[in-house]
């Protein structure tokens, strides 16, 4: 037993230093890979990770100045005040409204628009539309929201005029007056700029399916509806819960860009969104502890959808991303 | 007997489908283009004609006062340069960063590799948020800066991503059999992978630039106080705000005043926003021919 152990001890340091110095071995032949990551390695810690530190303000009453050691510690007070905050509930609902809305409309209409589009046999009709359909993607929120305004104005925009053309309205409708609407205008809008974009996935996915199933099922006399039906809509089905999943996780960070610039005081109460809800308190009230706890909020609940819409697609059809 | 009905039937039904497509695509392609064609018929009519209502895709009453306007506000002048600028040091700066990493990504030999995916990976879905981020840099001295531009947003693991799946693509012998022709690593990377990657550096690119220069809220929440540093979309949020009714915003008081009276600021929000249209629809075509590749490369897993 004894001596067992005392030739095992050594013959373990032995292995421990041989592998060290492999280590080492293999590190200096790797120099060139190590000087080409480890500064972007460290980049990254100061702009992703850093940052993270700052989420211990969240459980003090931050005052400029003053090192993270030396403020007031307050515990979980921060989110008590914003658990209390009758606004913060009017922001979740507003964010949550219009991340399910964009989510349900982000989902269905890129496919639906795919799945038409698949169906154009001419080539060059098909490039025509898909090559204007993603153009709307490429110009900024700042570009898109001038021309929505511009098209819901009161004043001859194009909706109005049409509205009106129609009979179907006697006045112009203030569209973007009335917190009502707000919430549906941020939606189409999202449909407008994005779908185009969005079904390129889709449309090549749909290109993967090879063309002897359609073959075949023409043979059986499947009609052109039941094709789509059963052989281009299971075709996309793994693409389509990939791309759910990843929706779903970014349910809550639906970002502010669009409230922001489509908004004003007018819809203020509908508009609202919890990054700019955030940055409100944390900036313009100099309140910098609460306005990290409403991050934190923020990421947080993002984190876990993204978790929970991950476990119950891997439960129910063995697919996952992460 | 039923095949053959089923047969006889499909025909009438796709032909209808056909049409039904057709319409409907049509529509679609009339809504996304038609505002553009709409905002850039206003941008070139007379602002007092522009008013009566009535402009669709070609302008009544032709001129060029809306741009002769907005080109004499210093602030856009300054904002195109800058924006400019943006875009080509941080699309640069990006690429180098995003085809590095991959590189070493790689690399089945390299012993970080899967700690520095990990690392990278987590980036995507852990954000610290607004307010910790802000006093990052408003301690490292960013505010106020060109910098500010470029530094947070240098690396994205999402680029990172797409370029390393590509370059798993390409067989690792060539690595090898330059490797023993005594290339060191960086040798390899940038005579080797490099060129080799083209495609996917062309897509990136593509996105960097993009998003440069559609970025405002950088300028807004860092450089709104310094004027020699503002960029082309936040110019365009500032008039977007100022003629947003219920908003009082301070473009009109400090640009509008002295112009005012010959154009209206419904007419020079248009020619901004055409302004900062154009050099997308320059580099449309390239986008185009390259980002359907990046879209499915983007849709691999991790």
């Amino acid at each position: 037993m004894k001596a067992m152990s005392g030739t095992a001890i050594p013959a373990k340091r032995r292995t421990a230093t041989r592998s060290g110095s492999r280590f080492w071995a293999k590190a200096l032949r790797n120099r060139y890979l190590y000087l080409m990551s480890l500064p972007f390695v460290v980049w990254v810690f100061v702009f992703s990770y850093y940052p993270l530190w700052g989420w211990l303000m969240a459980f003090q009453k931050f005052k400029p100045g003053k090192s993270v050691f030396e403020q007031k510690w307050v515990g979980f007070d921060q989110f008590k005040t914003l658990f209390q905050d009758d606004m913060f509930y009017q922001v979740l609902r507003n964010t949550l409204a219009m991340s399910l809305m964009g989510l349900v409309a982000a989902f269905t209409v890129p496919i639906l628009f795919a799945l038409l589009l698949n169906e154009v046999r001419q080539m060059f009709v098909k490039r025509f539309v898909q090559t204007v359909s993603y153009l709307p993607h490429f110009v900024s929120w700042a570009v898109a929201a001038s021309i929505v305004t511009r098209m819901l104005s009161s004043d001859h925009g194009a909706v109005n005029d049409i509205l009106m053309g129609l009979g179907l309205i006697d006045k112009p409708i203030q569209f973007m007056a009335q917190g009502h609407l707000f919430w549906g205008i941020v939606t189409v809008s999202d449909v407008w700029k994005e779908t185009g974009w969005n079904a390129i996935i889709y449309l090549a996915a749909m290109s993967g399916i090879s063309s002897e199933q359609y073959e075949a099922a023409k043979v059986d006399g499947a009609s052109r509806l039941r094709q789509i039906w059963h052989i281009t809509l299971p075709g996309i089905r793994s693409t389509i819960i990939v791309l759910l999943i990843l929706s779903i996780g970014h349910l809550i960070s639906i970002g502010f860009e669009k409230q922001f610039l489509l908004g004003n005081n007018l819809v203020r109460d509908y508009s609202q969104v919890l990054d700019l809800y955030s940055l409100q308190y944390g900036l313009q009230m100099s309140r910098y502890s609460f306005g990290v706890a409403v991050n934190i909020f923020n990421s947080v609940v993002s984190l876990i959808l993204l978790f929970a819409a991950n476990g119950l697609f891997k439960r129910i059809t063995k697919e996952s991303i992460m | 007997m039923s095949t053959r009905a089923m047969r006889k039937g499909a025909p009438w039904t796709d032909k209808a489908l056909d049409a039904v497509i057709a319409v409907i695509l049509i529509v679609v392609t009339a809504v996304t283009i038609y505002p553009f064609l709409n905002v850039l018929a206003l941008s070139f009519n007379d602002s007092t004609d522009s008013v009566r209502g009535g402009i669709s895709i070609f302008p009544r009453d032709f001129t060029w006062e809306n741009y002769k306007v907005i080109f004499s506000f210093s602030g856009l002048v300054t904002g195109f340069k800058i924006s400019a600028l943006r875009t080509i040091v941080g699309t640069a700066l990006g690429l180098v960063s995003a085809s590095m990493l991959a590189f070493t990504l790689a690399r089945p030999d390299f012993q970080g590799r899967k700690f520095v995916s990990v690392f990278l990976a987590i980036t995507m879905y852990v954000s610290a948020g607004l307010i910790p981020v802000y006093l990052l840099i408003k301690d490292l001295h960013l505010m106020g800066t060109f910098a500010v531009y470029i530094l947070p947003g240098l690396v994205s693991a999402f680029n990172v991503f797409v370029i390393r799946s590509f370059i798993d693509g390409i067989p690792y012998a060539l690595q090898e059999s330059a490797k023993i022709d005594g290339a060191n690593d960086f040798t390899i990377y940038w005579r080797v992978i490099l060129p080799m990657t083209t495609p996917a550096l062309a897509t990136i690119a593509l996105f960097l630039a993009v998003g440069q220069w559609n970025s405002w809220f950088d300028t807004y929440l860092y450089n709104a106080t310094s004027p020699h540093l503002t960029t082309l979309q936040y110019e365009l949020t500032k008039v977007l705000q100022s003629t947003t009714s219920g908003n009082n915003g301070d473009y009109r008081s400090a640009n509008m005043t002295q112009v005012l009276s010959s154009v209206s600021p419904e007419s020079v929000k248009m020619a901004i926003t055409i302004v900062v249209t154009v050099p997308i629809l320059v580099v449309y075509p390239f986008l185009q021919r390259y980002f359907v590749q990046g879209m499915t490369l983007g849709a691999v897993k991790g």
